[in-house]
């Protein structure tokens, strides 16, 4: 009996002892969840932001803005790449792809105390849609002319009707920040978790936390943890990264990879490489018809069989390495594969091959002669390429491609132009034979790049503006890009946009080269960072940051 | 001659002679890409190291400074001679000639020779092979370098078309072009040359400036702008010192020029 109490005894005591420090750890782990609140986080935007409207929004710093302080209906999450429900509780598409209905949160409110409703959504609808506001996210939308109807179901219930199907539907209201149709501060009442406090034209923006935004995390902490955000407007690389160094901004976002190295040789644990972005490096040649170019020069850049032998005697692998040391990956496609779902992993990579290449020239009448490539009239195989001037990557790649053609007898000239100069040989003149330039992509979705695969599109770099598509291949393209385009169903989109990037490997009017690596670079100070290859890379889950 | 006159001719012919002989220095040449060793620092292959894309930097530098010092001379003597027929002869005409070349060239100085080169370059033919283009360059900055000399020669020909000997030579007999060659041009030499030789950095920077805004010799061929870009976004000078040998080079270079240059000066006065 002794015993027993003399157990319960020791049990009663190792029991109050372990209550004790379990209630010293949860007092603990609460204060440390109380001390992560609050802080600011400093980063550098690389303009100057144009506009605080959200749906005027195009240049990259307001893109930024439009981001920390947006409330948008649905968010792709930037890590998995799906979507989220925001300030919808749920969404519907239409099997015609055509009308969208989203169901409420309710008991939200703006910036400024405003309250949140379906009528919020119609309004700005209306504003996106508005031809008079030129807005460049509303034009994602425009499928077909006609009128977007809105229908207000109730105060939490709302559905949005399109003249014809949009491709990608719910995904694009992933830009649509939604405004406040009452609230005198117009667009400056937000829903997102910042709100814009100050700005100082040429110096700053600071964002300061939204009081009322309405989100929480799993212990029921209002987020966003930090008090503010400074952006500091910076254009100078250079300075953006000695800043960094000396602990004056936490992030940096597309960091060069020559500076990825030097602060990775100092500082590894600060710097991140998440992977080929989804940007690529490409060039193509001049099939413009009319362009002011010889006509054997036309008959060679029309000729797949020569775009691809050119293809097929660039080292690529050389290039990610060398040029961009080893932080991109060999373009495979139109597509990267870090765009999980649209890209087509049946695409062979193109193996660099010199012989091969000058193989298949001379299976087209080329002959090589004293170490020059001549054509069957007797020609040499001379262009140049253009790249923008001040693009040190650029000029780079374009010096290597000159010393691998060189491998096949073919002459490369590397000309460096302004980019304004570039861009009126490129649509204006049509005053070129190749150009080396990048693609960035912002979006996932293959409707996104209508405008470069469509033959009439202005952005159809290689032959812009045909009348009707020149060549079959290009009136394939045309009618599997029409196709994704107007269907809801995600699989039948897919099968087309497969077929694009097929047939843009089998003609290669681009040529794609790398895809650069998404790196970024991060202070010890943040936590919570996980940077992706997705814009904004560092910063996408920028509720839940905090600052040491 | 003095000590630092004569160190300045010494540097300037050393580096002349280095230059002409990079064939036997650096055989490999200065477009061989040694893809494997991108970037790396010096070693006994590569003195210099090599660039970013593998290029030897010994051998670029030498290459670069073989086209940045024979065409900058170039360059000058182009722009002096089109100097001395405009500032020399408006100056020695007098009158309506002079003003209105002076207007001609206060419109050439007032234009932004930077933007002008860029317009020009964006105009020029794109398959321009690498020797062309250097030729271009300097041929450029040839003709429109002429400006500022071409004041300083009108104001010294304008002073001497009133002088003793130019009347006493005129009441001679002799007239027009005789007079100009004979009697003018000799008495203008001095200043020609002090002019020849102030051109001679002020083109070599020049070059430096549209090589490093990506205008002026193109890839593969080096010139020290092209080697200067090498710079941008260094961001500790004591990382890759090696790097920084086009530009103590360039400052020598530019400072024997204006050691040199002092002697013509002194001339000139």
């Amino acid at each position: 009996m002794t015993d027993l109490r003399g157990r319960f005894r020791v049990m009663t005591m190792k029991c109050r002892s372990a209550m004790a420090v379990s209630t010293f750890c949860l007092v603990f782990l609460a204060a440390a969840a109380v001390a992560q609140k609050g802080g600011e986080l400093r980063f550098c935007l690389r303009s100057e932001p144009k506009t605080f409207d959200p749906l005027k929004v195009e240049d990259d710093a307001s893109v930024a803005i439009r981001y920390l302080t947006a409330g948008v209906l649905v968010r792709m999450n930037r890590q998995t790449q799906a979507l989220e429900l925001e300030l919808a509780q749920s969404w519907k598409v239409s099997k015609d792809g055509r009308q969208i209905t989203f169901k409420l949160r309710s008991g939200l409110s703006f910036s400024d105390g405003t309250p949140f409703s379906a009528e919020d959504v119609a309004y700005t609808v209306r504003q996106l849609m508005d031809p008079a506001l030129h807005s460049p996210t509303g034009d994602a939308f425009r499928s077909a002319p006609g009128n977007v109807e809105t229908k207000i179901i109730s105060p939490t219930e709302i559905s949005v009707t399109f003249p014809a199907p949009v491709a990608g539907l719910d995904r694009q209201f992933d830009q649509v920040a939604v405004l406040s149709a009452h609230s005198p501060k117009k667009e400056m009442a937000v829903l997102g978790p910042f709100m814009v406090a100050d700005y100082k034209p040429g110096v700053t923006v600071v964002l300061k936390r939204n009081p009322n935004y309405w989100k929480t995390d799993a212990q029921g902490h209002h987020l966003p943890y930090l008090d503010s955000i400074r952006l500091d407007i910076q254009p100078n690389r250079d300075v953006e990264l000695l800043r960094f160094k000396r602990g004056e901004i936490d992030l940096i976002n597309a960091l060069d990879s020559e500076y990825f190295d030097k602060l990775a040789s100092t500082s590894p644990q600060l710097v991140h490489d998440a992977g080929p972005s989804l940007d690529s490096e490409q060039m193509w040649f001049n099939e413009v018809a009319k362009a002011p170019l010889p006509a054997f020069k036309k008959n060679w850049f029309r000729s797949a069989a020569f775009r691809r032998a050119i293809s097929e005697a660039i080292n690529r692998a050389d290039l990610s390495r060398v040029v961009f040391r080893g932080h991109a990956q060999p373009a495979i496609g139109p597509v990267s594969p870090a765009n999980r779902f649209w890209f087509n992993g049946k695409l062979k990579p193109e193996l660099y091959s010199p012989e091969a290449a000058l193989k298949a020239l001379q299976a087209e009448g080329f002959r090589l002669e004293n170490g020059t490539l001549k054509d069957l009239a007797g020609n040499d195989v001379v262009f140049s390429i253009i790249t923008n001037s001040g693009n040190k990557y650029r000029e780079r790649m374009a010096t290597m491609i000159q010393e691998d053609l060189q491998k096949i007898g073919i002459h490369v000239n590397v000309v460096t132009l302004d980019f304004p100069s570039l861009i009126e040989r490129m649509t204006q003149t049509f005053d070129y034979e190749a150009i080396l330039l990048g693609l960035t992509n912002v979006g996932l979705d293959p409707s996104e790049q209508m405008n470069v695969w469509l033959s009439s599109s202005e952005n159809h770099q290689w032959n812009p503006q045909e009348k009707t598509p020149e060549t079959a291949w290009e009136a394939e393209i045309d009618k599997l890009m029409r196709a994704q385009a107007s269907s809801a169903d995600a699989q039948k989109r897919k099968a087309a946009f497969d077929r694009v990037q097929e047939i843009a490997l089998e003609q290669a009017p681009f040529i794609y080269l790398v895809n650069k690596n998404a790196l970024s670079a991060v202070a010890g100070s943040v936590q919570g960072a996980s940077p992706v290859i997705v814009v904004p890379q560092t910063y996408w889950n920028v509720e839940r940051l905090t600052v040491k | 001659m003095s000590f630092w006159r004569r160190m300045a001719c010494a540097v300037l012919l050393l580096v002349v002679g280095v230059s002409l002989a990079a064939n036997w220095l650096a055989p490999a040449g200065y477009a061989k890409q040694y893809r494997e060793a991108s970037d790396a620092p010096p070693s006994h292959q590569h003195w210099m190291g090599t660039d970013a894309i593998g290029r030897d930097r010994f051998a670029r530098v030498l290459y670069g400074t073989r086209i940045s010092l024979l065409l900058a001379p170039a360059a000058a003597l182009l722009s002096t001679l089109l100097a001395a027929l405009v500032g020399g002869l408006a100056g020695y005409s007098g009158g309506a000639w002079a003003r209105g070349a002076m207007a001609v060239t206060d419109l050439f100085l007032s234009l932004p020779w930077l933007f002008l080169l860029i317009t020009v370059r964006a105009l020029m033919p794109l398959n321009v092979s690498p020797l062309a283009s250097i030729l271009v360059t300097f041929l450029m900055l040839g003709l429109l370098g002429w400006t500022s000399a071409a004041r300083v020669l009108c104001t010294t020909a304008g002073s001497l078309r009133n002088s003793d000997f130019v009347q006493q030579a005129r009441a001679a007999g002799i007239r027009g072009g005789r007079l100009f060659w004979v009697h003018v041009m000799p008495n203008l030499k001095p200043v020609l040359l002090a002019q020849f030789w102030i051109s001679i950095p002020v083109f070599i920077l020049s070059e430096a400036n549209l090589g490093i805004l990506g205008l002026g010799v193109v890839e593969p061929m080096p010139s020290w702008g092209s080697l200067l870009k090498e710079l941008e976004g260094l961001v500790s000078v004591g990382e890759e010192p090696w790097k920084f040998v086009p530009l103590l080079l360039l400052i020598v270079v530019v400072t024997s020029f204006q050691l040199v240059l002092t002697k013509q000066e002194e001339v000139t006065a």
